[in-house]
């Protein structure tokens, strides 16, 4: 049997984009196999690690379990949209200076739901990190680099006095 | 991945009525699917059996929160974060935003439904428990129209409801009386995030000197679906809360508990665990506070 | 030897080499990767623990002439992978030791039409009675493996452990028992192979030890060294999980791309990763203690048994180490170690971060403090007064030549913590509180590179070259997947040379380009390897002075332009060390004695856990973790590198349960293997001492493994402090907790039935 294949439209990192694929196929493998962008991974299948987070329509979701049918005209943002002609997002920029990556495979991930979290919450708590980054498993870091990542982006630009003190 | 896109159709009508048309037109045979949390992770592991699906995402009759003076509706097709971030929900009916921070992670707050939480009719459903000690009704819809239960009643054994192969969940209402009441909810899984649900216990009572006057007690994985405990309810009610009234509180709830071992487990700690929350629960009405 | 001068590079918190990549979602690692007409391919595993292959049978409503199928007849060479014995067959033949080993590998173009043909396999075995315990093993009613199902022993014996006894004030016996753990690492398992008549076998893949893939491809695929290539994809965790396994991985790929002439991609998904890839061995340890009335250690028998799984791989190294670990940071006279590695018909255990240690240690480290209970003494007091110092020697007779400073480390880990305001103040609230508070500690040492002669036996060479380009290149064969290999390296080459840190690149890791640096693990990457770079980053400026006139001091430039003047003579820049032993180092396999390790990291943490008595859920809410480990190259990998094995110790002790049953894993899913999460992990307080090693680049000894081994025994100790329980069994869950917490509920409960 051959159900029909949908023509989605949706919009990725600003970039309109049609494809016509099986309606219940994976929102993360779209991404991935149709068009190329392999920066969303894959870790578990079953939304409980958060390497397949990406943004879609203002929201935090795992694109594993997005059918693409429900992403049909939706705005959708992925670890490459995050960049911008050339610079580091500062998200990017505090990961980088403070080790919130180690291997870097639950970073794209990750990167995606502090983005959201910091788009609800621009000064959040260790607390409240800590719970907005509770879907992105970590298994190298601890998560301790990460919090102090997140919250060296969300500090207010005069934060010389803050880089020093990750350098230990 | 094992499951097969190529195996599954799925439409997504642009109404509700012509979703209910569908199904009752060819009642049994699409699978309606919401937010997918729990469909696509059987789809991942290869168990997916629906071959046909209908997207109920994105239904604006079917996502709504509705307030009137003494009820508030909630549309099945809401999501936990839509429920997280009502204020209505927050300040009147406070253990259903507390639920709904349970439910697995952000990312899939933003697109687990209540209605697919009651639907998939775990034992262990996160929004249950709240649910039922606040007295909510569901309501079922169809092409034959609509009809109102006590959602109490909705379950009838596990993974088994009371819904026609052609119907809907459509809502859930909530009578707006518990307010005054003094009220606990408290989950135990695995972790502190992204936990399935070990065992939860919800409550709501009316304490007048020192007696208990109401009380509804309910239980997430205590039984073979989300329930009430009328036998620990009915030891319970009239008495006052004493030593000896919350010993036989705990007996009862150990008595009326029906828990399994299952792979995240067992049913001895969950009945121990279960009249541990009630005990909590009846010393916080003792001293007056209002308990995590 | 460079330890002490002031440092511009190594020591600074550089940048991550390969992080922008990382950050940018730029990094390939091997799912990303795809090669022109590459098809996919899977594994048909066994649903028995034990038993005979009676038939292979293919379902007739499949067309299997569009699949490539391979077995065991295929295997040009020989059906192992062989670590240490060569007992583990690449595909079984014939008869199956554990449940999802590999029998037959199917290849198509389509992932999902090859999903349904793994399930048309179907496979009639006649089951054979299978071993599931260490005790069933050790029984040897039933053999599984060898003569007697035994896969290594050791005995070591210090002194003289039969006379203590009678001499002693007090004798503690105790048993410890550690479960099997899941490395977990986010990214699954995978590899892709290619073949061609002229180039041979190339694979890419997550992995840790191109080395090891490769001699393991040249003894399955029976081909010459140059017509086998392994290059390293970007890796997303590792733990000692890709150390051994990825072998077999490619050698499945690259069957299946040699029968069917095309490029294969293997990748496992979570199920299958959990199910049938290693994990740690689980041990039972008992401990026989004789002590003066001062709580000075007199005598330890220590008896250790770890369960295997079906094939050796890795459990004679794994069990050395846990051996090597067993007796702890303390001086003791007389020390008898017997251990055993037991088969058993599970998925064999393997590698991973601790390699031994951890089940040795939280052994060791809980039976301390189930030694001061015994004798009212502070669990504090009972550890310091027994620490080995400089002048003593270990359980093998190795005298310790090199600082201890375990007494400070122990100070400042109380210090930090505040240890005994902490214990004093929840000793009060605990009276009144439903959830009871305490703190725990844990002491302990762990050797740096492989044990005793293994570095030899490795016999390591490792370099730098300079590309036209002007840039300088590590020329190693040691990974990175996540824990900073690329950066300390580089960091290390430029520092040596005088050059800046963004003029150093790591070449790939790519066994055609690169030498045998010996696989990363260990904890011998920043000390063995790093010092094999800094050596040939000496040589290097060494060669270029004398043939090019380079000056005694230069700039980037003058470097740049001799290596130009040196290519100009010699045809290529290329600066090459071997592994040289350290002096002191001698060690005897026989006897087991010597000196087993050339450095040591010692530890001292601490855990502040909280237990809730509705719930019997343990959380630790503190973790502080005192570490002195030679030479901080870089500190914020380094103190990642701390954080995050905490993190594994907790799961470790908390959360984290391998479910067999019949030897299959049952909990083989993300949401029914639990691995803390950011809610769970607690603050990690870090702190480092360095007393450099000289034989350990810039002063370097290692730190990957040491953070995991403490975690579990500090935490259980803090439990026993805060209940009053001991509990002797890891993972400590709350049912387990509740075993032995809980009260027994009033009898009415059996009345009511």
């Amino acid at each position: 049997m051959s159900p029909l294949k949908a023509t989605i439209r949706f919009i990725v990192n600003g970039e309109r984009h049609t494809v016509a694929v099986e309606p219940i196929k994976r929102l993360l493998d779209v991404l991935r196999e149709d068009l190329h962008l392999t920066g969303t991974k894959e870790g578990c299948g079953e939304g409980e690690c958060g390497s397949c987070s990406v943004r879609m329509n203002g929201e935090l979701v795992n694109s594993c379990l997005v059918p693409v049918l429900q992403a049909e005209g939706a705005e959708i943002q992925t670890v490459e949209g995050l960049a911008s002609s050339g610079a580091l997002h500062p998200l990017q920029q505090a990961f980088l200076a403070c080790g919130g990556a180690q291997c870097g495979i639950c970073t794209p991930g990750m990167l995606m739901a502090a983005t959201q979290l910091l788009s609800l919450n621009p000064n959040p708590s260790q607390r409240e990190i800590r719970e907005g980054l509770a879907g992105n498993l970590c298994r190298c870091t601890g998560f301790t680099r990460i919090i102090e990542s997140v919250i060296a982006a969300a500090a207010p630009p005069a934060g010389p006095a803050r880089q020093a003190s990750h350098a230990r | 991945m094992r499951g097969n896109p190529a195996a599954h159709e799925m439409i997504a009508p642009p109404t509700l009525s012509a979703v209910l048309e569908l199904m009752a037109s060819q009642p049994g045979q699409w699978t309606p699917i919401a937010g997918g949390t729990e469909l696509m992770v059987a789809h991942a592991a290869g168990r997916l059996a629906a071959g046909r699906l209908v997207s109920l995402w994105g239904l604006s009759e079917l996502r709504f929160i509705q307030s009137t003076p003494d009820t508030i509706s909630i549309g099945a097709g809401t999501t936990f974060r839509d429920l997280r971030a009502d204020r209505g929900i927050a300040s009147s009916l406070p253990l259903v935003a507390r639920a709904s921070s349970w439910i697995g992670s952000i990312a899939n707050q933003s697109r687990a439904t209540i209605g697919g939480n009651l639907v998939n009719g775990s034992p262990a459903a996160d929004s249950s428990p709240a649910l039922l000690v606040y007295d909510a009704e569901v309501e079922l819809i169809s092409t034959r129209g609509s009809r109102r239960i006590p959602y109490a009643e909705f379950h009838t054994g596990y993974k088994l409801s009371v819904l026609e192969p052609d119907e809907l969940l459509f809502a859930v209402h909530m009578p707006l009386r518990f307010q005054a009441h003094r009220q606990y909810l408290r989950k135990v899984g695995t972790r502190r995030a992204m936990a399935i649900s070990k065992v939860a216990l919800g409550a709501t009572a009316m304490v007048v000197d020192g007696s208990i006057t109401e009380l509804r007690l309910a239980a997430a994985s205590l039984a073979a679906f989300p329930t009430r405990l009328f036998g620990t309810e009915a030891a319970l009610l009239g008495k006052r809360i004493a030593p000896r009234a919350i010993e036989s509180a705990r007996e009862a709830l150990v008595a009326e508990a029906r828990p399994i071992d299952d792979i995240r487990s067992t049913a001895e700690y969950r009945k121990r665990v279960g009249a541990n929350l009630l005990e909590e629960f009846l010393l916080s009405l003792c001293s007056g506070e209002t308990t995590e | 030897m460079r330890t002490g001068e002031k440092t511009r590079i190594v020591g600074a918190a550089v940048p991550r080499k390969e992080g922008v990549d990382k950050l940018l979602g730029r990094a390939r690692y091997v799912d990303d990767i795809t090669r022109d007409g590459m098809i996919y391919g899977a594994t048909v595993r066994s649903t028995i623990p034990r038993g005979l292959i009676r038939s292979v049978t293919y379902d007739r409503r499949i067309d299997w002439s569009e699949f490539t199928i391979v077995t065991a007849a295929d295997i040009p060479g020989k059906n192992h992978i062989q670590m240490i014995f060569a007992d583990q067959p690449c595909l079984a033949d014939g008869v199956v030791n554990h449940s999802d080993e590999a029998i037959v590998l199917l290849a198509h173009p389509s992932k999902h039409k090859l999903r349904e043909a793994v399930s048309g396999v179907k496979i009639e075995y006649e089951p054979l009675p299978g071993v599931f315990t260490i005790e069933q093993s050790e029984r040897q009613q039933i053999i599984v493996w060898g003569a007697d199902n035994l896969i290594k022993s050791f005995l070591l014996e210090k002194g003289d452990v039969d006379s203590a006894w009678s001499g002693a004030a007090h004798i503690i016996e105790g048993e410890y028992r550690t479960g099997a753990q899941e490395h977990l690492y986010i990214e699954n398992n995978g590899m892709i192979a290619e073949w061609s008549q002229t180039h041979g076998i190339t694979v890419w893949g997550s992995l840790q030890c191109p080395y090891y893939v490769h001699k393991s491809l040249l003894a399955v695929l029976d081909l010459p060294g140059e017509k086998v290539r392994v290059i390293q994809t970007e890796t997303g965790g590792a733990f000692g999980g890709k150390e051994d396994y990825p072998s077999t991985l490619a050698a499945h790929a690259a069957l299946l791309a040699i029968k069917s002439r095309q490029p294969v991609k293997m990748v496992y998904d979570r199920m299958e990763d959990m199910a049938a890839t290693t994990k740690r061995h689980p041990s039972r340890i008992r401990h026989r203690t004789a002590l003066d009335q001062h709580g000075r250690l007199l005598a330890m028998a220590i008896d250790i048994a770890t369960d295997a799984g079906a094939y050796a791989t890795l459990s004679s190294t794994v069990l050395s180490r846990a051996t090597l670990h067993a007796s702890g940071p303390y001086a003791c006279p007389n020390v008898r170690i017997r251990s055993h590695a037991w088969a058993t018909n599970t998925v064999p255990y393997g590698a991973f971060r601790g390699f031994g240690a951890p089940q040795a240690i939280f052994a060791v480290e809980r039976h301390m403090d189930e030694i001061a209970a015994a004798l009212s003494l502070d669990p504090v007091q009972l550890r310091r007064i027994n620490f080995l110092h400089k002048g003593d020697t270990t359980a093998t007779e190795q005298l310790m030549r090199e600082p201890i400073i375990l007494d400070h480390l122990l100070d400042r880990a109380l210090s930090e913590s505040g240890y005994y305001g902490r214990r004093e103040q929840f000793a009060r609230e605990n009276r009144l509180s439903p959830v009871k508070r305490g703190m725990g500690i844990a002491a302990f040492y762990h050797g740096s590179g492989f044990t005793g002669s293994g570095e030899r036996t490795l016999n390591s060479v490792a370099g730098l070259d300079v590309t036209r380009e002007g840039k300088v290149r590590v020329l190693v064969a040691s990974t990175e997947f996540g824990q900073g290999t690329n950066t300390i390296l580089t960091q290390i080459a430029a520092e040596t040379i005088g050059i800046d840190y963004d003029d150093v690149l790591m070449a790939p890791p790519d066994t055609s380009m690169v030498p045998n640096s010996g696989p990363t693990v260990a904890s011998r990457t920043s000390m063995v390897v790093g010092r094999l770079i800094e050596r040939a980053g000496a040589q290097l400026v060494a060669r270029l002075r004398q043939d090019t006139e380079l000056g005694e001091t230069f700039t980037r430039q003058e470097f740049f332009s001799a290596c130009e003047r040196y290519r100009a003579a010699h045809g290529e820049v290329v600066s090459l060390c071997r592994y040289q032993a350290p002096p002191e180092v001698f060690w005897d396999d026989e006897r087991y004695r010597g000196e087993a390790y050339p450095a040591f990291a010692w530890s001292i943490q601490i855990a502040q856990v909280a237990v809730d008595l509705v719930t019997y859920a343990a959380e630790v809410e503190q973790f502080w973790t005192v570490q002195e480990v030679g030479r901080v190259l870089n500190p914020v990998l380094a103190g990642g590198q701390i954080e995050g094995g905490v993190a594994q110790g907790i799961g470790y002790a908390l959360y984290e349960k391998v479910i067999l049953e019949n030897g299959h894993m049952a909990n083989n899913q993300m949401t029914n293997y639990i691995m803390p999460s950011a809610e769970d992990v607690p603050p990690i307080h870090v702190f480092f001492e360095e007393i450099p090693f000289s034989h350990g680049a810039f002063g370097a000894k290692g730190i990957g493994e040491l953070p995991h081994d403490g975690p579990a025994p500090a935490i259980l100790n803090a439990i026993r402090d805060a209940t009053g329980v001991g509990f002797h069994a890891i993972p400590l869950l709350p049912e387990d907790l509740f075993a032995l917490l809980a009260a027994p509920e009033p009898v009415a409960e059996a009345a009511a039935r």
